[in-house]
């Protein structure tokens, strides 16, 4: 199976290229994402996979076009459906919102209005792109929470956000972010704020609901797991750039950045006997004003001295190594799989 | 000053020792902490009078016993009780009934006063790295503050045990006069847990210690509480919702529902040969890092939301999500009972009709 982002790029649902989001504050300028390529097609879930800074977010919100601060900076190219969403009035990206792109966030009760009641807020969403009676929409509405697993949909349409579970708002919010049948689809950290089971119940029902509605998946989680399980592609970032991208099959099982294998190395493997220690990655992740010169990750790098200089100044653009597998490192490829098959893998297993 | 000014250099470098032969209890399985029959409800008070209208029923009926350097995990879901029961050992809490015994000693309802030279015992690591630590005092005022409260002075003076403590951590000494905000959440947990050092305590209880905290960096700090147990012969109760965490770190776990222990066991009893449904539906949902595993893995679909524990369902409290109910379930309670094959099996279920174990053991 080869990564779909290979195969035709230029028909890509949602196509991102050297996109940069830079946003100026007393302490400097932040590069919160600096140069990033992507792309997602419909029927296709991305996984974009990093810690707390390294720009997943952000990413997603300029996607969005959530950037509003005026200390914001974005340059680069956003094509959604072949159409540039850089530069474009805040009144055009509005009417693409929910429709032809929608976001499930992370924690559903401050991104529903805690005054309006689920139904209300789902029916607004639906009429602004679809010109229907308040009770078509009502009923599309129940019809809509109904598939998301809300038991008695019709009556707790009613119900006020504070009155569901946390399980059930972030079903409520698919719903919302569903209800209109978008073809792109971004979830940042669906599922952090939940339970295992209800995390379970919530990644099957995305899942579902992307093979009934065809549509392209961006999803957004530091859990190796959670990608996993639903992402075909898998970006891994690291300070506000890609350090790997490819197939999910590629990353979990022949990774090539040491930073995909420091995440890995630092997670308890559940489908494993339990090894007596972790692997961790030494240190912390970089300030995104100060990032380390050369490659950002060489200060934390088990194998910077092996490659010697070239990491300390020279920053490792990302190269695709074999037909859909691109790494950004200045160990050679060979190297680096000889890396991972003699010194990684065992050491993981 | 960000940050990554802060050099941070974790012990973890280094292979640590080989623990898990050590620490298999076949040494001395004393028991360091028991406890029976532990309940706590809160009071729901409402109407003009606050009268007292209902209780949440947040433990009920927990028993369980930590043994002189193991590490006791409890798991479960939001809202199951861990935490209460996390804070109801370490006295936080008040028990509503029940018994907590400390190396002997009844501290049920001890005294604030009474309970003041047990705390140097019983110590406790905090989730939230962020609001667990006071802004405006240094790092040498937190971590040294135990000593204050309790009027020891340390050998070598005040100063030198804290600073001692920050390298046995893996911070620099020089982080002595600096203030939290300047540290990245790992580095504020190490804070913590110098601080939780501080009077060599026997007992610590860790409720979710590295749940807020990066991959990578919850690999460093759980590497840095085992390398701790090693050298100072610690004894870990850890309150946890992540299952592979769990897994990693414990010798024997408790999985909570609603107040009760459902089902507990040494880990690999429980994680490879679970038996109460709900710790079996709980361990098929965990993401596994596997893309060759994922269609192959058979999933058990829980119905519904976990009940409100105001009003917990009669008798066994899961048989509302349970896909093996039965009449019984809703009329009995079950009670916690071994269930192992070995004789000597700690593995307990409360459970009427437990599920049968895999017939050979996965891994």
């Amino acid at each position: 199976m080869t990564a779909a982002f290979m195969d035709t790029p230029a028909s890509s649902y949602l196509e991102v290229e050297d996109l940069q989001v830079h946003f100026s504050t007393e302490d400097g300028v932040v590069k919160s994402v600096d140069g990033l390529s992507f792309h997602v097609d419909r029927g296709q879930t991305l996984g974009i996979v990093g810690e707390s800074g390294s720009g997943k977010s952000v990413t997603s919100m300029a996607v969005m076009g959530l950037h509003t601060a005026s200390n914001a900076s974005i340059t680069g190219s956003i094509k959604l459906d072949g159409q540039e969403l850089v530069g474009a009035s805040r009144e055009t990206i509005r009417l693409l919102r929910g429709k032809k792109m929608s976001m499930i966030f992370q924690d559903p009760l401050s991104s529903m209005h805690p005054l309006y009641t689920v139904g209300n807020q789902i029916v607004e969403a639906y009429r602004i792109h679809n010109d229907v009676s308040k009770k078509a929409a009502r009923s599309h509405a129940i019809d809509m929470l109904d598939r998301v697993g809300i038991p008695e949909p019709a009556k707790r349409i009613d119900a006020y956000p504070h009155q569901f579970s946390g399980g059930m708002r972030q079903r409520a919010m698919i719903a919302m972010s569903l209800s209109c049948d978008p073809d792109l689809l971004i979830a940042d950290e669906p599922t952090t704020a939940l339970d295992v089971t209800v995390q379970a119940q919530i990644l099957d029902l995305i899942r579902d609901l992307q093979k009934e509605f065809n549509s392209a998946v961006v999803i957004i989680t530091h859990d190796l797991g959670v990608v996993a399980e639903l992402a075909d592609d898998i970006m891994v970032m690291y300070a506000g750039r890609a350090a790997e991208y490819g197939s999910a099959e590629k990353l979990f099982n022949a990774p090539e950045h040491p930073y995909t294998w420091g995440l890995l190395g630092s997670m308890p493997r559940f489908d494993q006997a339990p090894t007596d220690r972790l692997m961790p990655i030494k240190g912390t992740p970089p300030s995104l004003i100060q990032v380390p010169s050369g490659c950002a990750f060489n200060p934390r790098c088990d194998y910077q001295p092996r490659v010697g200089p070239a990491c300390l100044d020279q920053r490792p653009d990302l190269v695709d190594n074999s037909s859909d597998h691109f790494v950004a490192c200045h160990i050679p490829p060979a190297e680096r799989q000889q890396i991972w098959a003699q010194e990684i893998s065992p050491r993981l297993s | 000053m960000t940050t990554s000014d802060i050099e941070d250099t974790p012990p973890t470098d280094t292979p640590g020792p080989v623990r898990h032969a050590s620490r298999t209890p076949d040494r001395v399985s004393e028991n360091l902490l028991v406890v029976e029959d532990l309940v706590k409800h809160f009071p729901i008070k409402g109407g003009l009078l606050q009268r007292t209208t209902g209780a949440v029923q947040a433990v009920d009926g927990v028993n369980f016993e930590v043994r002189r350097g193991e590490t006791f995990s409890i798991v479960g879901e939001s809202g199951c009780g861990k935490s209460t029961t996390a804070r109801l050992i370490t006295r936080l809490l008040e028990p509503t009934g029940g018994k907590v015994t400390f190396e002997g000693h009844d501290i049920t309802h001890l005294s604030d006063a009474k309970m003041r030279p047990m705390r140097r015992d019983i110590q406790m690591i905090f989730q939230d790295p962020f609001s667990s630590l006071n802004p405006r005092h240094t790092v040498g005022k937190i971590v040294g503050a135990p000593y204050k409260l309790q009027g020891v002075t340390p050998e070598g003076g005040r100063k030198k045990a804290v600073q001692d403590l920050l390298e046995t951590v893996g911070l620099s000494p020089e982080h002595y006069n600096r203030y939290p905000h300047e540290f990245s959440g790992g580095q504020r947990q190490r804070i913590g847990i110098a601080r939780t050092l501080a009077l060599k305590p026997k007992l610590i209880v860790a409720d979710e210690p590295v749940s807020a905290l990066d991959v990578s960096i919850q690999a460093q700090v759980v590497n840095l509480l085992e390398d701790l147990q090693e050298e100072l012969d610690l004894t870990y109760v850890m309150i946890a919702h992540d299952l592979s965490v769990v897994r990693h770190v414990s010798d024997r776990v408790a999985v909570m529902y609603l107040g009760k222990i459902v089902e507990i066991g040494d880990r690999d009893d429980l994680y490879d040969r679970p038996r109460h449904p709900y710790t079996v539906a709980m361990l098929s949902a965990v993401p596994v890092a596997d893309t060759k595993r994922r269609h192959q893995r058979e999933r058990i679909r829980l119905e519904g939301d976990v009940p409100s524990p105001i009003n917990p369902p009669p008798a066994c409290r899961f048989h509302t999500r349970c896909w093996k109910a039965q009449d019984l379930c809703r009329t009995e309670e079950p009670p916690l009972l071994q269930i192992g094959t070995a004789p000597h099996s700690e593995h307990k279920v409360a459970c009427h009709f437990p599920v049968d174990p895999p017939a050979s053991p996965v891994g």
